[in-house]
């Protein structure tokens, strides 16, 4: 099983999100993050949709996505040159004190960004790939995270390079 | 100005459309005060399902896009099963549905249901049209997917207030339509199609595997002119029957669960499989790891997504069948041609002593009557089909010649979809004969469409297979469930009385001897005539592959005498 990063451009009109979601569940293929929001041109969306499974099933969702109307573009940007992030929140447990100065630490060490200050907490924004995410989130678990929420991954080529203009 | 209706109207004329199978309601009622003068043909169901079957059997018939109208909630709902038939078997209708005003959408509004939601998966494309202004160009758009590509249906859900709105905006027929996100491919990668054609020469043991695709793109022709370029050998599936003529010496006939031995033999031992408008469907290829196990295989179909989707493929070629068999003959001129001697020397032995066979003795067989069916008419007429054991006894024993000359729910299995079918093929070939094959127990799935029968005098000749059984089901039961008939039997039904009742004509026949003459009377009634025929209660279709196994494993081909079956 292997995640797949699908860039798909798709017509901004309602109603698209629920016709590529209900393809990945009717047909039993596994999603693990879908992204959703408008690109460069304001009537063309992008999603960029992290799939995992074989190659076949990938081929198939790639495919499958081609026959709705509303999908302009399907690219498998994962074997290309390409930059992605994501984003993360993270409600974590800090103490006045020793607590919450370790917090800030990791913090810093992290480049993630405090966003809000509270008297026994602090939110924290850290951008990355999902790797320095997952790692930032097992540190700061021993102090207690309260709340978290993760965009999951949105990504682009790099150069030049576009998903239109890409075989 | 114009209303939302009259543009609706207009936009279908521009299309074509002649003929239009509806049921009215709350929510369409605008639309149906435009039809009442229009001009164009509605024909009243009496259930939307059959309006959408009715359509579904008018464009497999024509070769055009059917069309159905119904209300909204209900009357939409009721289309679905329908729908889901024409998605699964690559046809062309569009269904018009009417929808609560747009202000009330979403609020559980009497006969409310999301209609573009529910048939999301089940349509090509669909449209929940919210101004009035677009009804022309989504009408446009909506006959241009449904009818190109790989066809299938398309639905547009129009509010009652977008149809009654008045706009001078979107008058203009010649309204540009901009679908970047399709583009189908018809012509096949030339590349592609000399890789295919080497395999061809180089081959051995080839065979050509058509499907219903044939058939939807008109290139039953160039079929058959491929095949016997290179002497090929051709089955068909049970959707591509009629491609090729049924007794043309390279047809092998149906491949399949219910397909000859000698077209499941052949595909088993072929080394070259050459797939054409056809999706290795489970019932085709029964276990997919035994199917073609030694062949090479070319794949050529106008949806990328079918290719390589069950069986792995040499040589894929996307593409319309006729565009990629006109390339593929013209390139044929070129090449030496081998005859493969061998081979083609098994294939005539398989069609002499491994095509389809029953036992044929003093009582009345399905199998007899379709035969005689095929005698009186020479062949020739459209046959639909109910779904079941009568389906199976048709596409095995009638002898297609022609493509668009047999009407069947292949994909979904759609039971209830062969009498409303036939009617609609009827309106699409008014000077056609057309003849519904049917079980007792499918033909009480849309019974009621005998109204509309009577009402327009449709000449539908209605023949029943009675057995008072769920046939199929009923069969499963006694091989695979040792004869526990678990709610299969279904009790004597006076379907002449039915008939009659309609004002419809009919004849019950229990004997062999009778049929002849009945048939013959059925088909010289001027106007629809119906048939029951007591067959054989317990009568089976064979051969078989059971479910799961290799389709070189069939039974029931040894048919036992009558010495042998008395022991």
């Amino acid at each position: 099983m292997k995640s797949q990063i699908l860039s798909v451009l798709v017509e901004n009109q309602s109603g698209v999100l629920a016709r590529v979601s209900g393809l990945f569940s009717r047909r039993g293929y596994n999603i693990e993050s879908l992204v959703v929001g408008r690109s460069e041109s304001p009537e063309i969306s992008r999603m960029t949709i992290v799939a995992c499974g074989d190659e076949a099933q990938i081929e198939q969702v790639k495919k499958q996505l081609n026959k709705l109307i509303e999908v302009i573009k399907v690219t498998d940007i994962t074997e290309k040159e390409h930059v992605e992030r994501e984003l993360a929140l993270i409600k974590v447990n800090a103490e006045p004190g020793d607590m919450r100065s370790e917090v800030m630490q990791i913090a810093g060490i992290f480049r993630a960004k405090v966003i809000d200050v509270g008297s026994k907490s602090v939110v924290l924004e850290i951008t990355g790939d999902s790797g320095k995410i997952n790692a930032i989130e097992e540190l700061l678990k021993p102090y207690g995270i309260y709340e978290m929420v993760r965009t999951g991954k949105v990504a682009l080529q790099r150069g030049s390079a576009t998903v239109l203009n890409s075989k | 100005m114009k209303t939302g209706a009259q543009i609706l109207i207009e936009s279908l004329k521009d299309e074509g459309t002649d003929v239009i199978f509806g049921y009215p309601g709350g929510s369409v009622l605008p639309i149906y005060d435009v039809l009442y003068d229009s001009g164009i043909k509605h024909i009243l169901v009496r259930h939307e399902q059959a309006a959408v079957h009715a359509a579904d059997g008018y464009a497999r018939a024509s070769g055009k896009t059917g069309v159905c109208l119904a209300t909204s909630g209900p009357g939409a709902c009721n289309l679905i099963s329908g729908i889901a038939t024409a998605n699964m078997d690559s046809v062309p209708v569009i269904a018009l549905t009417g929808q609560v005003p747009t202000g009330m959408l979403g609020n559980d509004a009497f006969q409310e249901s999301d209609i573009t939601g529910i048939t999301m998966p089940v349509t090509k494309h669909n449209y929940l049209v919210n101004d009035t202004g677009s009804i022309r160009r989504v009408v446009k758009e909506a006959f241009f997917i449904a009818g190109t590509g790989r066809k299938g249906p398309v639905l547009i859900d129009l509010p009652k207030d977008v149809q009654t709105g008045q706009t001078d905006e979107g008058e203009n027929p010649n309204v540009e339509i901009s679908l970047r996100g399709y583009k189908p491919t018809y012509r096949g990668h030339p590349k592609q199609i000399k890789s295919a054609m080497k395999l061809i020469t180089e081959a051995k043991k080839p065979i050509i595997y058509a499907g219903g695709g044939v058939i939807a793109s008109d290139s039953s022709a160039e079929l058959v002119k491929l095949a016997e370029r290179f002497d090929l050998p051709v089955t068909t599936t049970m959707m591509g029957l009629g491609a090729i003529p049924a007794h043309h010496p390279l047809n092998l006939g149906m491949l399949g669960m219910h397909g000859t031995e000698a077209a499941n033999y052949a595909i088993t031992e072929c080394d070259l499989l050459i797939a054409i408008g056809a999706r290795f469907d489970d019932r085709v290829t029964g276990k997919i790891e035994l199917f073609a196990p030694n062949a090479k295989v070319i794949h050529i179909d106008v949806d990328p997504a079918e290719i390589g989707k069950n069986k792995a493929v040499d040589v894929p070629i996307v593409g319309d069948a006729g565009e990629v068999l006109r390339d593929m003959i013209s390139l044929a001129e070129t090449l030496d041609i081998k005859k493969k001697e061998p081979w083609l020397t098994k294939i005539e032995d398989w069609r002499e002593n491994h095509m389809m066979k029953y036992r044929d003795d003093k009582e009345l067989h399905p199998q007899y009557i379709i035969e005689q069916l095929s005698g009186i008419l020479e062949g020739e007429g459209i046959i639909v089909s109910e779904v079941g054991q009568n389906q199976m006894w048709a596409a095995q024993y009638f002898g297609f010649k022609m493509p668009r000359q047999w009407i069947s729910s292949g994909g979904l299995g759609t039971m209830g979809y062969g009498f409303p079918a036939a009617i609609g093929a009827q309106f699409a070939k008014p000077d056609e004969t057309v003849v519904l094959i049917a079980g007792d127990g499918s033909f009480q799935m849309n019974i009621q469409e005998l109204g509309t029968v009577s009402q327009y005098n449709v000449p539908v000749k209605m023949l029943i297979l009675n057995n008072m059984y769920l046939g199929m089901v009923r069969q499963w039961q006694e091989l695979f469930y040792e004869k526990r008939y678990s709610y299969t039997e279904l009790p004597q039904v006076d379907f002449v009385g039915i008939a009659a009742a309609y004002g419809i004509p009919g004849v019950k026949v229990e004997e062999k001897g009778e049929v002849k003459d009945a048939l013959k009377k059925a088909m010289e009634t001027d106007g629809p005539y119906l048939i029951d025929f007591r067959i054989e209660r317990e009568e089976n279709v064979f051969p078989m592959v059971p479910a799961g196994a290799a389709i070189s494993d069939m039974i029931g081909c040894h048919i036992p005498d009558e010495k042998e079956a008395l022991k």
